[in-house]
């Protein structure tokens, strides 16, 4: 019977490039900045890397398809690289195969790394769908969304199942990103740098009602990375303060939230599963009392709304009451997007979710500057690509190695 | 007996005011002050001829047994493909059976008459229990010119049959004579038309009354005896003395429905035979008459049974269900008319994968899901596995049609980022009665009044256009349904 993650493995190194607009930087120079940080971090020489994970989402900008890109810009030394894609969840697709690799004993030192270099599109936003394989049925029958009315969608059914108001639940999104601003603004390699006040937010310009453009996260370039091991290696290696995986677990829609009468499209049905399964792993019994920090996914400020009560820190139907109350915020109780998260610190798709882990890894080691929250035991980063309807969530908790 | 056994009709939604037309257009065309008044009918940017040839189709066989229906006809003066049956996508979106004869009539403004006739004669042979025609026009003009007021959009539809006949046929009269009012060369966008004059006196003024004299001839019915004198004619008062020639009066003539939606080109005879079996009684006698490369005539006698067929959505429906549109711009812009900058996520390859489309042509075109014969879960699309995580067997899902469903908004989104021909996009999820669901788009909304729980009936439109290859992704989508109290 398979016991899980917790323990088996210990981050060595991390970095992270400063996210944002990139414009002098291609991808390359982008993941060579995150791992010259990393490297340094984890105090070994490249040589020592036995395999490599490479996330890396869209094949139309960037290094195209393949593990290329990565072993090209880090010159490793003919090591196996494998590329992953699990749409904005491919950060810690990446993740979780170098730590796997490691808990399996496949190999004693591996790296994992995300890049994404949005900003050569040329225009705001993601890449549109429409590039999407013409020889798939999606293609043929999927509605002409954008990620952020695909998510505009939550709001609907959040109000109508909740019986809030438009202008309740706008103004509860609108503190989000009030809270994740304030947060940014404390952040060297933020994207986005500015703190904002609820008016700026409510009267943003509508993108897809009843999102505006502060709602919506920071289109960014960037870079993450972790090289991770064993607990003992890391110490035979003279590390001293770990950083440990408590639980990485993944749940991915089938269809049903889509296809069957249950879903009410007002939550993630995913982040429920892998949330469960994740505390269950981690050997977490109330979340909202255990967990000391997190980072979620907020792509928009609903999706962030959303998953606090899928995450099971918030009560069902009692997101507005923690957010109005501070609850998320850098001094609150649990504290949300220290490090401004995907609204400002940027979202390069395949960096996120090793972009939440580094703030975490950096905060459970005191390390985090002007941020540190005060003594943070265990943190947990929620990483989810898709649509509402049907996605990938990935959630990942990691503590201080007691 | 054979003749119609029911009709339906489709007038689009938009209702461009002429005055629109005539106010962006008078510095150099004054002159069209004379035919400004009223609105004419303007398919939404996602139809097109077969799209409204579809509605009016469905509208016309609600309650009828489809699987006997053996041929479909379909008309328009602008079919959307010039090599790829129209009517086989018709049948597809109408989820007809797999042997049925389809067969495209077109190139004249008598095409609609003559896909009635072939119907009738197909009936007639005792082979073809039934025959659906549809006739559906898109009308596409030069900006500025007469034309462009006189034309608009739609669509009407006859069932052909032997049973429980409505309107008895009594006869059809045809002259063929290539008289060029107007044409259009193969790979030509616009019509080229002659004197307007020598069409009215020359064309008009002396086929038609040949057609006529020949149909009354050959029925041996006496002019007098006409009920009702359809005559599609731009010229608005030459039906009238035409009809005068033959002792019809003139309140026995239709209107030209000019100033409702305009003249739907060769789907226009049958759009206004719909319009007037809306108000027929039994006995009555309607004369239909059709200029174009000659001209043709049409009698039909209403029978007892008229009074037995549910009543349809029909064209006076459509006319009531209507939006008001005073922005010339836009109609251009849905006409792809104009060169503007829809910025790059425009530049979208949509390539279709015929290989797909061919698997999923079922799904794609005729909106036919599964059902699962172990559990019931209705589910769209159709799938190997059922949707139902209580259930999952392998196989067991039949086919289960959700065109027809009665569909509820679950989640929606005015999209402003997206890009699409009517910004914003709206979409989203639709739940059925039948409680399976689906994401889609949504189309002829009211911008602001989408909500939760508001009911919708799914509608057949393009998806995309392919521009570079000339295809065009057709799909299904949600319209909200305009509920009484809310007009």
């Amino acid at each position: 019977m398979a016991d899980g993650i917790k323990d088996k493995v210990a981050i060595l190194g991390m970095g992270c490039s400063r996210f944002g607009e990139r414009w002098d930087c291609g991808p390359e120079q982008l993941m060579v900045e995150a791992f010259q940080e990393c490297i340094a971090d984890a105090g070994i020489d490249k040589s020592e890397i036995q395999a490599a994970w490479f996330g890396q989402c869209y094949d139309e900008i960037g290094t195209g398809k393949g593990a290329l890109g990565l072993p090209f810009a880090l010159r490793l030394p003919y090591i196996p690289v494998t590329r992953v894609e699990n749409f904005c969840a491919t950060g810690t697709e990446a993740f979780r195969g170098a730590v796997y690799a490691v808990a399996s004993g496949a190999c004693d030192i591996a790296l994992a790394q995300g890049v994404e270099k949005l900003k050569d599109t040329g225009y705001g936003g993601l890449p549109a769908m429409d590039s999407v394989n013409s020889g798939s049925l999606v293609g043929q029958v999927m509605p002409n969304i954008s990620a952020p009315g695909s998510f505009a969608q939550l709001a609907s059914a959040y109000r109508a199942k909740h019986n809030i108001s438009y202008e309740d639940l706008k103004r509860a999104i609108a503190m989000v990103s009030v809270k994740s601003h304030a947060n940014g603004a404390k952040n060297p390699k933020a994207h986005l740098r500015k703190p904002v006040t609820l008016e700026q937010v409510m009267a943003s310009p509508i993108i897809a009602d009843p999102l505006g453009l502060f709602d919506c996260c920071g289109v960014s370039d960037g870079s993450a990375c972790a090289i991770v091991t064993t607990p003992e290696i890391a110490k035979s290696l003279g590390k001293t303060d770990l950083v440990t995986v408590k639980a990485i677990q993944l749940a991915v829609s089938n269809g049903q939230e889509q296809g069957y009468k249950d879903w009410d499209g007002s939550y993630f049905a995913t982040t429920r599963h892998a949330a469960k399964r994740a505390y269950q792993e981690a050997g977490i019994k109330n979340p909202r009392k255990e967990i000391s920090m997190f980072e979620v996914h907020d792509c928009f400020s609903i999706t962030e709304f959303v998953t606090y009560e899928d995450l099971y820190i918030s009560p069902e139907g009692g997101a507005t009451k923690d957010v109005m109350d501070g609850f998320f915020n850098a001094d609150g109780k649990i504290p949300c997007q220290i490090d401004g998260g995907l609204k400002c610190f940027g979202h390069p798709i395949g960096a996120s979710g090793l972009r939440m882990l580094y703030e975490m890894y950096l905060q459970l080691l005191g390390k985090a500057g002007n941020r540190q929250l005060s003594n943070p035991r265990i943190g947990l980063t929620h990483n989810l690509g898709g649509f509402p309807f049907s996605n990938v969530n990935a959630i990942s908790i990691v503590g201080r190695y007691e | 007996m054979v003749g119609i056994t029911s009709y339906g009709g489709y007038i689009p939604r938009l209702r461009l005011n002429r005055g629109a037309i005539y106010g962006a257009n008078a510095w150099m065309a004054p002159g069209l002050i004379g035919s400004a008044g009223g609105e004419k009918s303007m398919a939404n940017w996602d139809e097109d001829s077969l799209t409204m040839a579809v509605e009016a189709a469905r509208d016309c066989i609600s309650g009828f047994d489809k699987t006997r229906i053996d041929a479909t006809y379909l008309s328009s003066l602008n079919m959307p493909f010039q090599d790829r049956q129209n009517s086989g996508i018709l049948a597809a979106a109408l989820n007809l059976k797999e042997d049925i004869e389809t067969a495209d009539f077109t190139g004249s403004s008598r095409a609609g008459l003559s896909a009635v006739i072939a119907g009738i004669n197909a009936v007639k042979t005792g082979d073809y229990r039934n025959a659906l025609v549809a006739a559906g026009d898109r009308r596409i003009t030069k900006m500025a010119y007469s034309h462009e007021l006189w034309a608009g959009d739609g669509a009407a539809s006859l069932l052909i049959g032997t049973e429980n006949v409505i309107a008895e046929f009594k006869g059809a009269y045809t002259i063929t004579d290539d008289f060029i009012d107007h044409f259009r060369g193969q790979g030509e966008k616009f019509d080229y038309n002659w004197e307007e004059r020598w069409i009215k006196d020359e064309g008009i003024g002396k086929l038609v009354p040949k057609a006529i004299q020949g149909i009354l001839k050959k029925t041996g019915v006496d002019g007098k005896e006409i009920s009702r004198f359809i005559m599609p004619c731009v010229f608005g008062r030459v039906p009238s003395e035409i009809a005068a020639g033959f002792g019809i009066p003139s309140d026995k003539v239709s209107d030209n429905m000019h100033k409702v939606c305009g003249d739907t080109g060769s789907a226009h005879p049958i759009v206004m035979l719909a319009l007037a079996l809306e108000k027929a009684s039994p006995g009555d006698k309607l004369l239909v008459v059709n200029f174009g490369q000659g001209a043709v005539a049409m009698l039909f006698e209403v029978t007892d049974k008229i009074k037995n067929l549910r009543l349809r959505h029909g064209i006076s429906g459509c006319l009531a269900d209507k939006k008001a549109e005073l922005n010339y711009i836009k109609f251009l812009s849905h006409r792809g008319m104009l060169q503007q900058d829809w910025m790059m996520r425009a530049e979208g390859n949509y390539k279709t994968a015929l290989t797909t489309l061919y698997r999923s042509r079922k799904m794609i075109l005729g909106m036919v899901g599964g059902k699962c014969t172990k559990c019931s879960t209705a589910q769209f699309p159709k799938s190997e596995m059922c949707v139902n995580p209580e259930c999952g067997e392998i196989g067991t899902q039949e086919d289960c049609e959700f065109s027809d469903q009665p569909g509820t908004i679950k989640t929606y989104t005015s999209d402003l980022l997206t890009y699409t021909l009517d910004p914003p996009a709206h979409y989203g999820m639709i739940t059925f009665e039948n409680e399976g669901r689906g994401m889609f788009d949504f189309t002829d909304y009211e911008a602001g009044k989408i909500k939760v729980g508001l009911p919708v009936k799914m509608v057949f439109r393009i998806r995309n256009f392919d521009k570079p290859r000339g295809f065009i992704q057709y799909y299904w989508k949600a319209k909200p349904v305009i509920l009484k109290e809310e007009v």
